[in-house]
């Protein structure tokens, strides 16, 4: 069973350039009903309709979860990226009418913490927007370490900061500013939650740093949307459906699976949840993983792939969908 | 002195590993009576600035001062060492009151011993598998009596008399963090009055 | 829609007895002639109107009755109802989904009326009448999963997602087939597992957990699971054991018909938007022996299941001492003929 099966159709009410890279998108329901709530660091699947090809890009949810009236997401321009944000920045327009999937959360709020100890970097705010709303709406205990490039790029910095003054604390790197990790994690109180989303080597650091310090595994939380790796097209067989496909260059083996009409599970669609896991049935060539889900003797091991991520060079894979 | 006899059994049985020095910013170590030896044997291989950042707790039970000095002669930052559990229990709370993300907690001795202390540090907010644990000593368990939900220390044999309500209850191997003990159920529910001989299974 | 609801007890004198319909759309569990742990998830769509897979909660003619029992069982034993402080939200996001539900499919029994969060809650069958403030339990005289696990039929655990596994972290536990709550509240999903024998080194509960991490808001899933009571007790608890243990005694070849029951528990899950928690409602059936086998094919079926399951199952199932004596009594309702694929009668 796939995930995303439970999908609105939702209209576009609104786009707004937030600054020169980013821009917030809301969508209402088409029916004209409530949205589903959700819980803040949910993400939604919103599927494109690229030129005869589908995308389906997962982006935090930003809105008050308590707001029935739409969604709202924030996409970061990445001109060098696969087209998603590129096609969300050029084709979405207000009034057009598009699909989104029901909210998923693989990043949520430990509820039992004492505390909650955010670090975003720069479009990696988006989930906390929502998670702050939540926990002051029940009077919960955050504090953010935001790091922006400039002003000019700090999405919402300043919202947030206004309405949060003492607990928000924003860092410009133009100006020098940066987050003093280790005094950061120095002192803070046990049933300390830390919470960390941004680019891929400020996860890496603060996870390090937090390990290097002693903070429990369990305590960590990040997100990341890893990107689907372009690469070399490959041909796979599918065993089970009787299919050959044809993987392209900027196309992931999920999409391409998806694009055949094969029905198979994923949920974050970025290598870390596990949920599309496939098993191999026979290959010659060689795996590039692409994931954080397998581990190193499953990817060494030839028997499993993570198609959301992964790729393959070689002259065949045969795979059990 | 011999390690743990334990053995893995069901899913929710505790299982109990070697001590290993962890980084931390601070770190607690809280054993009794035989569990002091998982501490000197720590001792062997910790990194040198760990005692100066470490504070020892030892619940010394009936090996009075066997392990005093040679604990003490680890210099750790704080020691304590108390003849019982319940005596130390305002010390260990007062301790992680005052604690902070990045302290690392090490326990030693019997399962009774880490599963209460276990209870304090989750209490506190630090996570289950956050929390090492080391068996030594006795097997003895703690059981919680299904029926009356009164807990029974230091139970040897199986079945074994309910301490609170006097039912004869048969010994699981489920096992509660939460509770800090295993589950007692009633030996003769279904045939009331025959009830087996008590047969001596930890010590 | 009106529901004849029975007044009966499913204790002490127990005058609890199934009506013919009931007996029809009884949830047998039993696809094939022979019975292993499975997976065996499904999605929880509506389907054959009538049937106990038609409502998202099912209310049938036990409904006041069983919530009577439940208020007993309670006022006996308070520790049946738990909810870890965290679990408050997810609470509340179980008032929403059996509310809506329930107004939505019994109009006639139920009625929620929504303005803003100020929410009136009207429960005909129970004669309740209650208006409160969404989100806030000072509002409320029980804390939310408390509140409405009271008037709905079935035992819910309320599960925590976090750290890639389930935590049992709350839950209303009365009709449970012989587990506690008070001990198993805060263990995670291979923990409260553990007792089962087998299935653990079938893999069966991997399996499981990976498909229910998975479960998404706006589709539920649901399987069945099965045992064996003496008398309609729904109160079969390790608590009360060594008052309803003794009771295996008392069964007799001639006897099995009346006494022995069929146990069958809807299992449904679904995901919690606000809390991203799990809750697992587990909704209690009960059959006699004797009304059983007034449907053929159940009653060969059966009998062959039985007879043929493996002794840890049946041991586990706590029936493995008077499984001769039942497997004797059904015998007489298996003439050998094939049966056909699936649960449904002929």
């Amino acid at each position: 069973m796939s995930a995303g099966t439970e999908k609105i159709d939702v209209t576009v009410a609104d786009v707004t350039p937030v600054n020169e890279l980013v821009t917030r998108f809301r969508f209402v329901r088409s029916d004209g009903g409530p949205m589903p709530t959700f819980s803040g660091g949910a993400h939604t699947v919103v599927e494109m309709q690229d030129g005869g090809r589908t995308r389906l890009n997962p982006y935090s949810l930003m809105s008050d979860p308590a707001d029935r009236s739409g969604f709202s997401i924030s996409v970061r321009r990445d001109d060098a990226g696969r087209g998603g944000s590129l096609y969300m920045h050029t084709k979405v327009h207000q009034g057009m009418k598009m699909v989104v999937s029901n909210p998923v959360n693989l990043f949520s709020l430990d509820l039992r913490a004492r505390k909650h100890l955010m670090i975003a970097g720069g479009i990696g705010i988006t989930p906390f927007m929502a998670q702050i709303k939540q926990l002051t709406a029940m009077n919960g205990n955050f504090e953010l370490h935001y790091a922006v490039r400039t002003a000019a790029l700090a999405t919402y910095a300043d919202e947030l900061h206004a309405t949060h003054p003492t607990r928000v604390h924003i860092y410009h790197d133009d100006r020098g500013e940066a987050i003093k990790l280790e005094r950061l994690l120095d002192g803070q109180p046990l049933g300390t939650h830390l919470y960390v989303c941004g680019p891929k080597g400020m996860i890496a650091w603060v996870r390090k740093s937090a390990e290097e310090l002693g903070w429990p595994r369990e305590a960590v939380h990040h997100e990341e949307f890893l990107a689907p790796a372009s690469g070399k097209p490959f041909e796979v067989k599918l065993a089970l459906s009787n299919k050959v496909i044809k993987v392209g260059e900027n196309q992931s083996l999920l999409e391409a699976i998806e694009e055949a009409g094969v029905d198979a599970p994923y949920l974050c669609r970025g290598g870390a949840c596990g949920q599309c896991e496939t098993d191999v049935i026979g290959y010659d060539g060689k795996f590039l993983h692409n994931d954080h889900w397998l581990t190193d003797d499953q990817k060494s091991g030839g028997k499993k792939i993570m198609p959301c991520v992964s790729r393959f060079e070689g002259k065949t894979l045969v795979l059990d969908r | 002195m011999i390690e743990t006899t334990i053995t893995p059994s069901i899913a929710s049985r505790p299982v109990y590993s070697r001590l290993e020095p962890r980084p931390g910013k601070a770190h607690l170590l809280i054993a009794d009576a035989e569990g002091a030896e998982a501490i000197l044997a720590l001792a062997e291989v910790a990194p040198r600035d760990f005692f100066a950042q470490a504070h020892i707790i030892h619940i010394r039970k009936t090996t009075a001062g066997t392990y005093t000095e040679r604990l003490r002669g680890l210099k750790p930052s704080q020691f304590y060492s108390g003849p019982t559990y319940e005596a130390a229990v305002p010390r260990i709370r007062r301790t992680l009151l005052g604690a902070h993300m990045g302290l690392q907690v090490y326990l030693a001795g019997t399962e009774s011993l880490m599963g209460q202390a276990m209870q304090e540090a989750a209490q506190a907010g630090i996570p289950y598998g956050a929390i090492q644990a080391e068996h030594r000593g006795s097997t003895a368990r703690r059981m919680q009596c299904v029926h009356c939900k009164g807990i029974t220390e230091d139970v040897t044999t199986d079945p074994f008399v309910c301490s609170h309500c006097g039912l004869h209850l048969f010994v699981r191997d489920h096992y509660s963090r939460r509770l800090a003990a295993f589950q007692g159920v009633r030996v003769d529910a279904e045939d009331p009055g025959n009830i087996p001989e008590p047969v001596e299974r930890f010590r | 829609m009106t529901i004849n609801f029975n007044d009966e007890t499913f204790y002490g004198d127990f005058t609890f007895r199934n009506s013919p319909k009931a007996v029809q759309r009884f949830p047998f569990p039993f696809p094939e002639d022979s019975y292993m742990y499975s997976v065996n998830l499904e999605p929880h769509k509506s389907y054959r109107p009538g049937s106990v897979y038609e409502r998202t909660f099912d209310v049938d003619e036990h409904y006041v009755a069983e919530m009577k029992d439940r208020a007993r069982v309670l006022a006996d034993d308070p520790l049946r109802c738990q909810s870890l402080p965290h679990m408050t939200l997810a609470g509340w996001d179980l008032v929403e989904l059996i509310m809506t539900a329930k107004a939505e499919e019994y109009p006639d029994l139920f009625e929620l009326h929504r303005d803003g969060d100020r929410w009136r809650w009207i429960n005909r069958p129970l004669g309740i009448d209650d208006t409160f403030t969404f989100l806030d339990e000072t509002t409320l005289p029980y804390g939310p999963m408390e509140y409405i696990t009271r008037q709905t039929q079935g035992d819910f655990a309320i599960l925590d997602q976090r750290d890639d596994n389930l935590w049992m972290d709350a839950g209303m536990v009365t009709t449970q087939a012989d587990w506690s709550l008070d001990f198993d509240i805060g263990m995670n999903f291979f923990e409260w597992h553990a007792p089962v024998p087998k299935a653990h080194e079938m893999g069966v509960f991997v399996r499981a957990l990976k498909f229910l991490l998975n479960i998404q808001q706006g589709a539920p899933a649901r399987r069945l699971n099965w045992t064996m009571t003496i008398n309609p007790l729904l109160d079969t608890s390790p608590e009360n054991y060594h008052k309803w243990g003794a009771m295996k005694q008392e069964l007799t070849a001639e006897n099995v018909g009346r006494m022995m029951h069929l146990r069958v528990e809807l299992q449904t899950l679904f995901r919690l938007p606000r809390s991203n928690a799990l809750v697992f409602p587990i909704r209690c059936y009960l059959i006699r022996l004797e009304d059983l086998v007034t449907v053929p094919k159940w009653g060969r079926r059966f009998h062959r299941v039985i007879r043929d399951l493996p002794v840890e199952l049946a041991t586990y199932k706590g029936f493995v001492n008077n499984r001769p004596k039942i497997v004797e009594w059904l015998s007489k309702y298996d003439d050998g003929a094939p049966t056909s694929p699936g649960i449904w009668p002929d």
